[in-house]
């Protein structure tokens, strides 16, 4: 039985990795996830038939409310909404590899190897700093928190001491294992550093948090997996936890910012900062009718869409502009920033929600060469990422973000609510310059007039 | 025990590095879909915490285990619907026709 309980682990093991091979072309993404989907079947079931199973009714209990809960969340949950739900995701998957570990510490024999009892604190701090830290982010996102940084004073020092403080109580736990509640402290000062190590952190490097909370759940499945001497575990958490690292990694970049910035700097201004930077200077105000103009007389608009479109929901629209113009012969592509949106790739999901191929989104590398060829580049909602402050201008926080070059354009139409900077508390001088318009206003509301006054001329 | 600790340790790094070469080629795209599908994965704990659970232990060990059983089910479930329901907006659209040549 053992053994060909191994080989289905195996099998299992092997659909996820093809899983997320195919997950690597938009044609095949959608099997990839079955196959995942499969393997984790298969893993269950395999485990179910296990020998060591006595009892089923606990099982029952966890996976009748686990699942009601899971498909409830799945069928309430709006696109927009996507990055809460992966914090949340990631804080449960986080929570239980803590709470396994945990649970397996009362029946661990009485001379558990050192390799055992080390992972087994890992799991708990880990896994409970994910669960905590990622109930943070849900929060932040959610807007049930302040999305700006909340900083104390010595937090940097606290959160040092807090984890020097888990690496004493670990030795002690590792001379002295049957001291149970050494491990309930370290999972009560995870749950503290879970907490205040997301809450400094801006609304604005959220893609990161979450990242690198993904990669923390992986990584804690796969110290459970050492605690349970299971090969499955260890595979799925480790291929999980490059996920993670990976999708941070390329978040950083994408902001040129490192993960310790991130993480420790609580960059991101109030909001009373944000409104003395916008009251300084003035510009002319465009109206959709201008913008109308303009967009049909285009024969090439590239889009970049930031996330003020998804906050006013203008993505139908947007869509029913651009077949519009497409229609008319202009050739309209979108340029997806990859920090566009609140978690890597986001603003791609939101895009192909409102029936946007996807082959018209473009990334960022392959579409900033184009601009100079562009009659119309037009931003909607969008700012940081296309501020120039980012090439030239050597003091600001945003320097050496990569950027989309909206500027090389011939001309730049701007979509906005008012002239308030984004989250880096920049101005962006693209705002005044010659070639830019302004449309001040809901991106909904401005769309939506343009599209009615295309219509119109139609006629 | 030790040769046990030894084959597990392979097993780690060597899925570490699969997973590094696998996940490096999906396209930024795909970025978030791939998160919550590999988020779902991530619900392998599920496994452990089935067998913890279904032991025939007492006391707050079960107690912790079914907790885990219930949160590892939503990772799971939660985690690969929603990525099912995201990747099938994922479609490649006939380009809307032109209605006629407009000359510029």
């Amino acid at each position: 039985m053992d053994s060909i309980a191994q080989l289905l682990y195996l099998v299992a093991a092997a659909l996820f990795i093809l899983g997320l091979k195919n997950l690597s072309s938009a044609r095949t993404a959608r099997r990839g996830n079955f196959l995942a989907a499969t393997g984790m079947f298969i893993a269950v079931v395999v485990t179910l038939f296990d020998r060591q199973i006595v009892e089923f009714q606990y099982i029952i209990l966890g996976v009748i409310v686990g699942g009601t809960i899971g498909v409830t969340m799945e069928k309430r949950v709006q696109m927009t909404a996507m990055p809460q739900m992966v914090a949340l995701l990631n804080g449960f998957g986080g929570g239980a590899s803590a709470l396994v570990a945990f649970s397996e510490y009362f029946w661990l024999p009485e001379v558990a190897g050192l390799h055992i009892l080390i992972t087994l604190i890992l799991s708990v701090l880990i896994g409970t700093l994910t669960f905590f830290g990622s109930i943070i982010a849900f929060s932040k996102l959610q807007g049930l928190l302040q999305d700006a940084p909340v900083v104390f004073p010595l937090q940097k020092i606290f959160n040092g001491i807090l984890l020097l403080a888990v690496v004493v109580l670990g030795v002690i736990f590792i001379l002295n294992p049957t001291l149970w509640w050494i491990l309930l402290i370290i999972a009560v000062i995870a749950a503290i550093l879970g907490i205040t190590s997301v809450l400094p952190i801006g609304g604005a490097d959220m893609p990161v948090v979450i990242s690198l909370l993904n990669s923390y759940s992986g990584i804690a499945a796969a110290m459970t997996g050492f605690v349970l001497s299971n090969n499955m575990l260890i595979i799925g958490g480790s291929l999980v936890g490059a996920a993670g690292f990976i999708l941070t990694d390329l978040m950083c970049k994408a902001m040129n910012r490192s993960l310790p910035n991130v993480l420790f700097a609580a960059v991101g201004a109030t909001t009373e900062q944000l409104k003395k930077i916008a009251a300084q200077r003035s510009v002319t105000r465009y109206t959709p009718e201008d913008a109308v103009t303009m967009l049909d007389s285009a024969s090439s608009v590239i889009i970049v869409p930031g996330y003020g479109l998804a906050v006013s929901q203008a993505q139908s629209v947007l869509h029913e502009m651009t077949t519009f113009l497409m229609k008319r012969g202009a050739k309209v592509r979108y340029a997806i920033h990859p920090v566009a949106g609140r978690m890597p790739g986001h603003m791609n999901v939101l895009l192909a929600e409102a029936n946007v191929s996807y082959d018209l989104l473009v990334e960022m590398d392959d579409i900033n060469d184009d601009f100079k060829a562009t009659d119309i580049a037009l931003v909607i909602g969008a700012n940081d990422v296309v501020n120039p402050a980012a090439r030239s201008k050597k003091e600001s926080v945003l320097y050496g973000m990569p950027i989309l070059n909206v500027d090389h354009a011939r001309s730049v139409m701007i979509v906005k609510r008012s002239l308030a900077p984004g989250f880096a508390g920049e101005d962006n001088e693209l705002f005044y310059s010659d070639k830019t318009m302004m449309v001040f206003g809901d991106a909904k509301n401005v769309l939506t007039k343009i599209v009615q006054n295309l219509k119109d001329s139609e006629k | 025990m030790e040769g046990l600790l030894i084959f597990s340790l392979y097993v780690f790094i060597l899925a570490i590095f699969i997973g590094f070469e696998v996940i490096s080629k999906v396209p930024p795209l795909l970025h978030t879909p791939l998160m919550s599908g590999a988020n779902a994965i991530s619900g392998i704990t599920l496994v452990g915490s089935l067998a913890t659970a279904g032991a025939g232990h007492t006391g707050i060990a079960t107690v912790l285990a079914t907790i885990a059983v219930c949160f590892a089910t939503i990772n799971v479930v939660g985690g690969f619907m929603v990525t099912d329901r995201m990747l099938e907006m994922f479609k490649k659209k006939e380009e809307p026709k032109r209605v006629e040549e407009k000359t510029k």
